[in-house]
């Protein structure tokens, strides 16, 4: 059979389940995008920037857990994407982004919109392809799929040469992927997997420590499980936040910079670090020399990069997190249940008293609105079950540490990129995804004006979002930093000069309501949240207000600016 | 930690592109390399890459996880973890004025390496052996004037053990 480049492609995405793409044309790309016309089952959302589709492709493969997709031009299509998929790529999340380029005749050239977009990837995506013959793009676009998703997931480009695109190939279904130079390895070592029980069984003072491979392979079960045999204290990273109950009474919190003062404090003075996909980076770990002394360390992670990188680790399981924990607790159930938390009453209490002792805290005032507050009643009338999305700075710290999430794949964030501009294209991917969930995304007022065109696209699709902007007219996160450590000198922070932002969502067909009343805020959710299309809700907060407790950066995370 | 010399001998897919994504790996991360080669194999679709690096044992197990990460990667294999052979080639073009002519070829003699080219006023030599022995050769030459020098990367492969 000869179908022609453009038609393999679609026909390739069908076969690996995709229904939706997230995508902005041009003039190397019209003929996919002609032939994406043609399928009433694909769904085409066209965004206003290609940033944007990235990010919703990001969102998107969180909220649904499989792969997302994006498909973008050539040249400066490409290049606008490159911010996306370096946030997916440090994040771990399973995208394809399709990128057109010229004809395989002029790369090289310089031609008009002509980028090395594989050379400019290189370091910001799992993997990536340009394809040069028509006769290998059935099995690179199944291969990319298949890497993105597979092992330590993560962004896979595709660059198609217009010529490759147009071209007349004989095609057939390529067989199951083969690849002699990856096999990723899911499978743990069983001793090591009877060490980690041994090694539980000796601790006194143990905590786990879930991070967002928890999340990716699906584990929270099989996480929450060994918890609750072995009656451990829980933690996470950003990325790892829903992995465990939010409402558990052995949650801790979050962990590091703006972690909760017991969850340092846990982890500071804890015998055994039970640890599952995470990476122990900085900003968990603070000063890596202080960090955590006296603590043996069991860490799981698909990728063996990911191990004794920061710390040293005394029992590393290579494979993958849902395998590992299943083992684990099949051993664990097998044990007698006391062995399993030897004086784990006396560890409990002193957690307690941290916890007593500083408790997460803020004043909510008579006349201004505290961001914590908003947050919190956010919690409460959603009752902790929408999924939402953030931007970046104390907004992003704020519902990690007041939005107490219940259950994975709720809480989509930039975390290891830190991408000012994510959470309202996250939003919108996260509603293809899950069009029967309420989807918020909590802004602050700099960040959303990074992709605020993409309020277009939500309206224009149909794809509801309601958008809690914490508006401090402040670059917050930034102006935090000066007043701890620039003398208070708040240099290009100052965001009073802003749109109003009532005003923008009206020019784009959304509602918006604003409320400046710490008495008004539960019922500007309320409506805001149950007005149907797209809303902004613009709270308007304390503007000096600060993401406490804080550990500077480079200090040890059991010392906290706690006020 | 103590830095040491390791020589690296990595199996990759024979693929444009390939090399740049072991050189960034290394750039990016900030790794160091000494000397780096790549050559066909017998098979024609898979390449070997001869790297030579100094660090400490905690960045090279770093190093060898991340380029086993590399999509393009089938192996990684340290030759400095066991019996190994390595070489290296280095052509060096040296002034030979009348007087210095007999001297040179009694080094070369020593070195067993070759003269392979000779002209009114210079030789080349080709010397071959691990990165100490062509070392002590240029030394020597160095007093006779040497007017360029080429030489390839180390080169290695593991001994075969048992019977
Ligand atoms: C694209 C990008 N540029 C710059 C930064 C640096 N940065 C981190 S937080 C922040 C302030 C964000 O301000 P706002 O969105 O108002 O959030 P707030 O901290 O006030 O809640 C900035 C500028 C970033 N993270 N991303
Ligand atoms: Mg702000």
């Amino acid at each position: 059979m000869k179908l022609t480049g453009a038609q393999i492609l679609i026909k390739m995405i069908k076969a690996q389940g995709v229904n939706t793409i997230f995508g902005y044309p041009g003039g190397a790309t019209i003929d996919i995008h002609d032939e994406i016309l043609k399928h009433d089952d694909l769904r085409h959302v066209l965004v206003r920037h290609e940033q944007g589709a990235v990010h919703m492709a990001d969102a998107y493969a969180r909220a649904h857990q499989t792969t997302g997709v994006a498909l973008v031009t050539s040249g400066p299509g490409a290049t606008n994407a490159v911010t996306g998929l370096a946030s997916a790529h440090c994040d771990s999340i399973p995208i394809v982004v399709f990128t057109g380029q010229v004809p395989t005749g002029l790369i090289g050239n310089d031609a008009f919109q002509e980028v090395d977009i594989v050379g400019i990837t290189r370091p910001c995506t799992k993997h990536n392809y340009l394809v040069k013959d028509p006769s290998k793009l059935a099995e690179i676009i199944q291969e990319a799929f298949f890497i993105a998703g597979s092992g330590r997931p993560g962004p896979v480009l595709v660059d198609l040469p217009k010529d490759i695109i147009q071209a007349m190939i004989d095609f057939q279904m390529p067989g199951p992927v083969k690849m002699h130079t990856y096999k990723p390895n899911y499978k743990p070592n069983k001793k090591q997997i009877a060490k980690a029980v041994k090694m539980v069984k000796e601790a006194r003072r143990p905590v786990m420590f879930a991070g967002g491979g928890v999340i990716l392979s699906g584990a929270s079960k099989e996480f929450t499980r060994i918890a609750k045999l072995t009656n451990i204290p829980v933690t996470a990273s950003l990325m790892g936040l829903g992995a465990f109950p939010g409402s558990d009474p052995n949650w801790l919190g979050m962990l590091g910079m703006h972690g909760t003062y017991r969850a340092n404090m846990s982890i500071g003075h804890s015998d055994l670090i039970f640890a599952a996909g995470v990476r122990f980076d900085d900003r968990v770990t603070g000063n890596l020399e202080k960090f955590a002394p006296d603590a043996k360390v069991i860490q799981i992670d698909i990728d063996p990069t990911s191990i004794h990188k920061n710390v040293e680790v005394d029992c590393p399981i290579v494979g993958d997190c849902k395998m590992a924990l299943a083992d684990i607790a099949a051993l664990m159930e097998k044990e007698v249940p006391e062995d399993l938390m030897k004086d784990r009453d006396a560890w409990l209490n002193r957690i307690n008293e941290w916890k007593q002792l500083t408790p997460l805290k803020y004043e909510q005032s008579f006349d201004t609105i505290k961001p914590q507050y908003v947050v919190k009643k956010l919690h409460e009338i959603t009752k902790g079950k929408a999924i939402v999305t953030t931007e970046v700075g104390q907004n992003q710290m704020w519902t990690a540490q007041y939005y107490h999430f219940e259950a994975p794949n709720h809480f989509i964030t930039s975390g290891g990129l830190g991408v000012m501009g994510f959470g309202l294209p996250a939003a919108i991917g996260a509603k293809a995804a899950a069009p029967d969930k309420t989807v918020v995304c909590v802004a602050g007022d700099g960040s959303i004006q990074m992709n605020s065109q993409e309020l277009m696209t939500a309206v224009a699709e149909k794809l509801d979002v309601k958008i809690v902007i914490l508006n401090n007219r402040y670059l917050g996160m930034v102006r935090q930093w000066q007043e701890l450590f620039y003398n208070k000198v708040y240099a290009d922070t100052n965001m009073e000069a802003q749109p109003d932002f009532v005003k923008l969502a009206e020019a784009y067909g959304a509602k918006g309501f604003r409320c400046d009343d710490p008495g008004k805020v539960t019922q500007t959710l309320e409506t805001g949240l149950n007005t149907p299309g797209t809303v902004i809700m613009e709270f308007v907060v304390e503007r000096e207000e600060s993401v406490y407790p804080m550990v500077p950066a480079g200090g040890a995370i059991t010392d906290m600016l706690l006020v | 930690m103590e830095t040491n010399r390791y020589i690296l001998s990595i199996l990759v897919d024979n693929e444009p592109g390939v090399l740049s994504r072991i050189s960034g790996l290394f750039s990016g991360r900030g790794f160091n390399i000494d000397s780096l080669s790549v050559a066909k194999t017998a098979d024609p679709h898979v390449s070997v890459v001869t790297m030579v690096t100094f660090c400490d044992a905690h960045v090279i197990e770093q190093i060898k996880k991340q380029l086993h990460k590399l999509i393009n990667v089938m192996t990684v294999n340290d030759l400095t973890q066991k019996e190994y052979v390595e070489r290296e080639l280095a052509l060096v073009k040296v002034h030979a004025k009348t007087d210095k002519r007999a001297e040179i070829m009694r080094i070369v003699d020593i070195f067993r390496s070759r003269i392979v080219d000779v002209g009114c006023s210079h030789f080349i030599v080709e010397v071959s052996g691990d990165s100490g022995k062509i070392n002590a050769f240029v030394e020597l030459m160095r007093p006779m004037g040497i007017v360029e020098i080429a030489s390839t990367g180390t080169i290695a492969l593991g001994r075969e053990t048992g019977k």
